[in-house]
Order: structure tokens, then C-alpha cells, then sequence
């Protein structure tokens, strides 16, 4: 390590070259005569009774000859008060004589911005982005779609009719109002609980569909399971399974946007215990050293499954881990539709305008279960489901605020319902009935163009089908 | 038979090159081992050398000899113009920097690429003429780069990931498998991932067991995924400019030991099929599948061999998923003997994946079971002559082929 000492201090410097040999590098070869033992330790050294072991006296004499400077450098300080540095690798630091540790916990936890209060009134003093009615009204459109949608749904995989599904109850504000105050160029990367930026980018109910029912009209070719959206139209990439590998791609999109020169960001989300991967550190790291422009949404939703965020980490939420990395970072309400669309609108232009990550952690609760496959009143408590579901509904809370500016009625109300639950339903009956993928999807895509093996093991499977039909749904006697 | 053999090699000359006409009538017939079907043998090292041919491992010394092929072969450098010679290492170099300048998209990230210019110096001086937004320095975190690759190709990008060492992609496995190999097949088609992964893998000189890895095995499962392995300045200069312009994920095997080899190779433009072996050696006794350094290997055998009137086919299997079974295959049934020489791991190695195919395919042309030659199943020991016994040597090759042979 080598000390730089400002030009300010040279003349000490030389003062003490003089006396004490090269002060300059606290390089422990370097010293040149040994220094009596006779000076007293200072006591705000970190490991006092460390030193002077007689039997090592040569390592002991090196560390006692860097009290001295040490020594010497804190007398300096006392007459040239605290303009001290440290010249590192990675900047200047100045230097303290107080001993003291960094808190593991803020004394406060930081703030959480929100615009509109539980009643869907706005709050004083909130600097928030004014949305117009139609903007507002396509948003509660299609946030209650949203809602019906995931209920409807939920209800035909309890039916059996799909195999799986996975809500947003809870979260339909954090899914509608960030795609609303993004643009249609920007790349979204998801999880799995945000089918409602995709909705709100124009994917139809019977898309959605189809996906869920892997048909023969689904775009993913029926290779995924239900509510793994993804659409290239509506750069909207498609969801894999993996948890949080998806924030590393978001970086490298961003990357691509930036290289060339883009106006557009990528925006990733996942949930906090996505935050606990290894992925993200990397790829929050990554985006901070590259100035990549990409939103890190996350949806700190309090539920990892069955994992409450008290064990899954011990920080004050996520956003405080954006400035361990370089992101500049927020914490919003994640049930208020009109604070999450202004901070998202705000990253945004950071995101592009400065060419930097931006993290925002969306505080909100997952009101569903993790999936059909979980049962989450076996290890959370019904009532605290329930308050959170009906006391701090998004959805309630922004047609709150949107009946009282005039823009919406019941009367709207019953019609937006009924409406899409008709079509809810009658796009579950058709994707039902449209037929499964062929069989040559299985084998396409794997490559640009299937080699030979693939051809072969076609080949194989078509002989094996025609050999026992029986066993094989009818659909797949045809060539195709 | 073994008196008909030397007297053969008495009275033929001691050229590498395929000198046997008449002669090789004799050896025409079939003759079936009476090992049972269905097994091959693994001949393992005995740690002895033949005295007469030093295990010089200093594979750079032996390649203008190892490598020399027959005019017609299919390398057709050295048929055509003078060309230029370089290292392998700087072909590398150079197919990247002419993908780079052909196409603005192809970008390269990786650990120590930039400034530095690789560990391999495969990169050497890109990120001065292309900067540093091309040629990406990236924190230690393979899974992530390999990720943020992934997320750049999705994109429109083309870009390169370099591992360090090829042993340090394990850590990014789960983003080769469940997202490289993946995505496309999953998104319907509607995304592709064009990357190149790259990296020196192989055993090296006593790097030690971690940097010692052959991953080939490991990946090979893996849909979605094509691999190369190259060996020669030539093929990996145009199997790196194949796999730059392939639309699917290519993972490129450089071998850590291979990179100063020194060859000419054409001044002008050439690209390599990703799907096609290199015939080294045409032959007609027996048919040796091998690739990266093991071609070396297996050529230092093969001088051996034609000095002990053996005529060895030697085909540099290069592609290691798929298998160019073309290739292969009509070797098979012109010489039906078959030796795989590899630097895998015995079990679940590229031979073990290359022996059933064959097996499968061309059962009826083999007059003798597979043989299959591969390192042993530990880890690579760091003391230098126990690595050196890990890995197959010269000597064991001959070994094999003399039994084949019988």
C-alpha cells in the first residue's frame, strides 16, 4: 500500500524523511535503520497486543515501525486537521481517528414514496407525474382485467382444465402502471408475475390463452408452461423458470441498447428472493460499471413461496443494496399505481438520459398463493392475507382516486366486468378446443435447422407412431 | 501375421505418407476379433515409454511433422497461395478481428479481454481498435456474463464469451443449459441466441485439477448447442468465423496447449463447416477419431505405426456435437476398425457418445469392437509425471492399433 501524501505536507515530509528514513512507502522491505522499541503503542490501533512477540522480532519490528508512521501521521493530522488521504486504488479516502462501525440497519428505514393515499386521494406535496383520463382509465381497465383474469384462470386450473397458473393478486398496480410509463421500444425482462405489462402492451386474452393451453396458435409453440409468456412483437422476453437469471440478460440487452445508441431501456423484474441469487449481485455490479441503462424493478412482495423476507435477508429491504453497488435507488409503494408510474417515468430518463441502472423496490404484498401448486394459509395467517387483499387493494385504491375525478362510474364498472369476463371465458373455451402443436414442432427450433440427428430421431418417432397408433393421441396420425 | 507385417515394413520406405498399393491387399481381409460384441476395451496407461519415441510433450515442436498431410487432402492451404503463418493463437485472433470488421454487432466479453488482451492473448489489442464497449472487460461472475451475452444476442447482438479457462464455465452451466441451449426452443422460435462461448480448456502443463477440465462431456447433453473442438492455426481460424456467423449457440473448444502452433494458412477468406470432420491421414487399416491435442498425439503414433506397416486413417473429429457420422462413416466402411483417442474422461465422454453412434449406425461394417482411448476418471494430478500418465500418449495409440490390428 503506498501513501501519497498531498503537496500540501511536503515540507513535513522531508521533515520527517530526514528523521525516520523513507516514510513514503510503507513498504516493509523498505525500511532501512530499526526504531527503538521505546515509544509508546497508540491506543486506536485495532490490534495492539499483536506486536512485540519477542520471539518474532524481526515481523514485529516491521509492524512497530508502522505504528511510528502511523504515530506520526496522527500527530500530523492533529496540525493539519483531517486533509489526510488515502490515495487507493478505487480514490481518495480521508481518514478518521474514531473508530467506528458502519450500522447494519439504518436507524430509520428509508422512506417509501407514495402519491395517493389508502382512500385513492393524493397525497400533499407529492411531486407525482400527472396522468390524463384516458391514460388512467386504460390502466384500470386493465388492471381489473388483469384481476379477472387471474381469477378466471386460477379457477380453470382448479378444474383441471390447465395444468398450472400463477397470480398477480396483489401486484396489479406494479404490473400495469410500470408498462404504462414505459414505451412499447423498451425491453421488458420478467419473472413470472408481470403478464400485465404484457397485457397492457396489447397481448389479447385469447394470446394469453392459448399460451396457458400450449396450442397450436400459442407463439411459444407449446413448449412452455402455462403463464411463461413471450412476445417479440411486444418486446416482452419470453419467462423462464429460472429464478432471477433473467436480470443478467436484461444487462446485456441493455448493453446491446447502448452500443447502439438506442433510445430505449431494458426493465427486468423479479421478487426478493430473486435478490438473494448470485445473478443479481453480478448483474447489478455489471450494469453500475457499465453504465448500462436498465430499470431494476423489484417486487418485494414480503413471500419467496413459504420464505418471509426476515429470513431471507437481514438488509432494510432492497433498496439499500443499490448503493452498495453504484444504482441509484428508490422505494415506492408498490400498491399505489400513480407513485410507481411517476418513479418508473423518472428511472426511465435516468436510465437513458444518463445512461445509468436504476433500482426501484416496489414494497407490496402477494395477496394470492406463490401458484396453484402452494397453499400459502399453511404458513401465513388467513387474516393477515385477507387485510391485505381487501384494506389495500391497488385496484380499489386507484378506482378510488379515478371516480373521484369524474372519469369513471358503476355503471362503467359493470360493463368493464361483465365484458371481460365474457371474453375471459369464451377465449378459455376456444384455446381449449384448438389442437396441440405437430409433432415436427418438437424438433424445431433446437437449432437455426435441425441436423441430421434430430431428422433422425423424427424420423423414429414418426415410424414408431404409425407402428402403434393406438397409443398415440389421434392428432398426431397426421403427416403434419 | 505379425511376420507378414514386418517384413512389409523392411521393405517399404519410411514415409508418413500413404505408400502401400499392392501391398495393402493383404491386409484387406476381414478378421473379427474374438473379443465379445458390444464391448470395447479401454487401454490404460502403463506409464512406460517407448524408448524410442520421447513423450515430447512440447506439442509445438512435433507439429510441422504431426500435421504434414497428403497435397489432395481436404486442408487445401497448402495446395493453393503461399499464405501467411501465424499461431494458432493469432488465428484465432484473426478470424475475430475479420468478424468483427464484417459485422458491427460481433462484440466479445469476457475477464481480462479488453486493455489487457486475454489471458491467451486471443483478443490482443481488439479493444484499442474497437474499444472498450466491443471488447468488454467484465467482473468475475461467469453466470452473469454469460447471462448478460445471452440478454445482448436476444437482442441483435453477436456476441463472444470468453472463459478464462473453459473449467470456469461450469459456473455459468446454468445459463448454457437452461436459457443458451433453451430460449429459442422456448420463445418459439422468436428469439435467437447466435453466441460463441470460447475458452482454453484441456490439461494443460500441471495447471492442476480445476484448470484441467474437459467440458465437452459435460455439455454435449445439452439441446440446443452445437460444439467445436479446433487444432490446427487453420480450422480454428475458420471454425471461429463459422461459429461467429451461425445463428445457434456454438461453444468453441481451444485446447491450452495447442495455442502456439505455428502454420500458414491462406490469405484469403475462408470459413469452415461447423458439422464437418478433417481428414487428416487417409488410410485403410483402421480408422483413429480424435480431436484437439489428441490429433497430435495420435499423428506421432501414426509415424510410428506406417514405420511398422500399419496405415492408419486419421480423421480430427471436430465437430463433437453432432458428429459428422458422414465422415465418419464411410471411414468405418472402408477400413472396419475403429479407435477413439480422446482427453475425456472415460465415462461420459465424447468416445463414449461417439462409440454408441457408431455402434448404432455402423455395426454391421466393424470387424472389431471399439476401442476407445481416454483419460482415466480422476482428476488431474498436479506432479507431472503422474499427469502425464493421465493423459493418452503416443505409445498406448500404437499400443491399440497393434491389437486392433491382429
Amino acid at each position: 500500500m503506498a501513501f501519497c501524501l498531498t503537496k500540501a505536507k511536503k515540507l513535513i515530509y522531508n521533515h520527517l524523511k530526514s528523521k525516520m528514513g523513507s516514510l513514503g512507502i510503507i513498504n516493509h522491505g523498505n525500511w532501512t535503520h530499526p526504531v527503538s522499541f521505546s515509544h509508546p503503542i497508540p491506543q486506536n490501533l485495532k490490534k495492539p497486543d499483536t506486536f512485540f512477540t519477542n520471539n518474532t522480532t524481526l515481523f514485529a519490528s516491521r509492524r512497530f515501525e508502522s505504528i511510528i508512521a502511523g504515530k506520526h501521521l496522527d500527530s500530523l493530522r492533529n496540525v493539519f486537521d483531517e486533509i489526510e488521504v488515502l490515495n487507493f486504488p478505487g480514490g481518495k479516502v480521508k481518514f478518521t481517528s474514531e473508530m467506528k462501525f458502519l450500522s447494519e440497519s439504518p436507524e430509520e428505514r428509508i422512506h417509501c414514496y407514495r402519491v395517493l393515499d389508502d382512500n385513492g386521494q393524493p397525497t400533499v406535496h407529492s411531486n407525482s407525474v400527472q396522468i390524463g383520463e384516458e391514460v388512467a382509465v386504460k390502466m384500470y381497465n386493465d388492471m381489473v382485467t388483469l384481476q379477472l383474469m387471474d381469477s378466471i384462470f386460477y379457477e380453470a386450473q382448479r378444474q383441471g382444465r390447465i395444468s398450472f397458473y400463477l397470480t398477480t393478486i396483489g401486484e396489479e398496480a406494479i404490473n400495469i402502471a410500470s408498462a404504462a410509463a414505459l414505451n412499447i421500444d423498451d425491453l421488458i425482462f420478467p419473472q413470472y408475475r408481470e403478464a400485465g405489462v404484457l397485457l397492457w402492451r396489447g397481448f389479447s386474452l385469447q394470446e394469453f390463452a392459448n399460451q396457458c393451453f400450449g396450442n397450436r396458435d400459442d407463439n411459444g409453440k407449446g413448449r412452455q408452461m402455462p403463464i411463461h409468456y413471450g412476445s417479440k412483437k411486444h418486446n416482452y422476453f419470453t419467462v423462464a423458470s429460472t429464478v432471477a437469471t433473467q436480470i443478467s440478460h436484461a444487462v446485456g440487452a441493455a448493453y446491446a441498447l447502448k452500443m447502439d445508441g438506442r433510445d430505449a431501456c431494458t426493465v427486468t423484474y423479479f421478487g426478493d428472493g430473486g435478490t438473494s441469487t448470485g445473478d443479481f449481485h453480478a448483474a447489478l455490479n455489471f450494469a453500475a460499471v457499465m453504465e448500462a441503462p436498465v430499470i431494476f424493478f423489484c417486487r418485494n412482495n414480503g413471500w419467496a413461496i413459504s420464505t418471509p423476507v426476515s429470513d431471507q435477508f437481514r438488509s432494510d429491504g432492497i433498496v439499500v443494496r443499490g448503493q452498495a453497488y453504484g444504482v441509484r435507488s428508490i422505494r415506492v409503494d408498490g400498491n399505489d399505481a400513480l407513485a410507481i408510474f411517476s418513479a418508473i417515468q423518472a428511472a426511465r430518463r435516468m436510465a437513458i438520459g444518463e445512461s445509468r441502472p436504476v433500482l426501484i423496490e416496489a414494497l407490496t404484498y402477494r395477496a394470492g398463493h406463490h401458484s396453484t401448486s402452494d397453499d400459502s394459509t399453511k404458513y401465513r395467517p388467513v387474516h393477515e392475507i385477507e387485510w391485505w387483499r381487501v384494506a389495500r387493494d391497488p385496484v380499489s385504491r386507484f378506482k378510488k382516486w379515478i371516480e373521484s375525478n369524474g372519469w369513471w362510474s358503476d355503471e362503467a364498472e359493470f360493463e368493464l366486468r361483465s365484458s371481460v369476463r365474457k371474453q375471459l371465458l369464451h377465449a378459455i373455451q376456444v384455446a381449449e378446443k384448438v389442437e396441440k402443436p405437430a409433432i415436427a414442432e418438437i424438433f424445431t427450433d433446437v437449432y437455426d435447422v435441425p441436423p441430421a440427428n434430430l431428422c433422425e430421431q423424427e424420423t423414429l418417432l414418426r415410424e414408431t407412431i404409425k407402428r402403434h397408433p393406438q397409443d398415440y393421441p389421434s392428432h398426431f396420425q397426421f403427416p403434419l | 501375421m505379425a511376420a507378414i507385417l514386418q517384413a512389409v515394413g523392411a521393405t517399404t520406405a519410411l514415409s508418413s505418407t500413404n505408400s502401400f498399393d499392392s501391398k495393402r491387399l493383404r491386409f484387406s481381409s476381414r478378421r473379427s476379433l474374438s473379443v465379445g460384441k458390444g464391448n470395447f476395451f479401454v487401454v490404460r496407461s502403463d506409464g512406460r515409454s517407448n524408448g524410442c519415441y520421447p513423450r515430447d510433450r512440447r506439442a509445438g515442436q512435433l507439429v510441422t511433422n504431426a500435421v504434414a498431410t497428403k497435397a489432395d487432402s481436404s486442408t487445401a492451404s497448402t495446395a493453393s497461395k503461399p499464405g501467411h503463418e501465424l499461431l494458432l493463437f493469432e488465428a484465432l485472433r484473426e478470424g475475430l478481428e475479420e468478424e468483427m470488421d464484417r459485422d458491427p454487432s460481433v462484440c466479445v466479453m469476457g475477464e481480462d479481454v479488453g486493455h489487457y488482451g486475454g489471458s491467451y492473448k486471443v483478443t490482443r489489442d481488439l479493444a484499442e481498435k474497437y474499444g472498450d464497449l466491443r471488447v468488454l472487460d467484465t467482473p468475475i461472475a461467469e453466470n452473469s456474463f454469460t447471462g448478460m451475452a445471452i440478454g445482448a444476442a436476444m437482442t441483435g447482438l453477436r456476441p463472444i464469451i470468453e472463459g478464462m479457462n473453459m473449467g470456469f464455465l461450469l459456473l455459468a452451466f446454468n445459463q448454457i443449459s437452461n436459457n443458451c441451449g433453451m430460449l429459442h426452443y422456448t420463445s418459439g422460435g422468436q428469439f435467437k441466441i447466435p453466441v460463441v462461448i470460447r475458452g482454453p480448456g484441456g490439461v494443460g502443463r500441471q495447471l492442476g485439477a480445476e484448470h484441467s477440465q474437459r467440458l465437452e462431456s459435460y455439455f454435449q447433453s445439452i439441446p440446443g448447442i452445437q460444439m467445436v473442438a479446433c487444432s490446427t492455426p487453420y480450422n480454428a481460424k475458420g471454425l471461429m468465423k463459422a461459429a461467429i456467423r451461425s445463428e445457434n449457440p456454438v461453444i468453441l473448444f481451444e485446447h491450452v496447449l495447442l495455442y502456439n502452433l505455428k502454420e500458414r494458412i491462406p490469405d484469403e477468406e475462408y470459413v469452415l463447416n461447423l458439422e464437418e470432420a478433417e481428414m487428416v491421414r487417409p488410410g485403410e487399416h483402421v480408422t483413429i477419431l480424435t480431436y484437439s491435442r489428441m490429433r497430435y498425439h495420435v499423428m506421432q503414433a501414426a509415424k510410428t505405426l506406417v514405420n511398422k506397416g500399419y496405415d492408419p486413417e486419421v480423421i480430427d473429429i471436430r465437430s463433437l456435437k453432432p458428429f459428422d457420422l458422414h465422415t465418419i462413416g464411410n471411414s468405418v466402411k472402408k477400413t472396419h476398425r475403429v479407435l477413439i483417442v480422446e482427453e475425456c474422461m472415460r465415462t461420459g465422454g465424447i468416445g463414449a457418445s461417439l462409440t454408441a453412434a457408431i455402434s448404432e449406425n455402423f455395426h454391421d461394417y466393424l470387424d472389431a469392437p471399439i476401442v476407445c482411448l481416454s483419460s482415466q476418471d480422476v482428476p488431474t494430478p498436479y506432479a507431472g509425471t503422474l499427469e502425464e500418465v493421465t493423459v493418452v500418449q503416443p505409445a498406448q495409440i500404437v499400443a491399440a492399433v497393434e491389437q486392433l490390428c491382429q
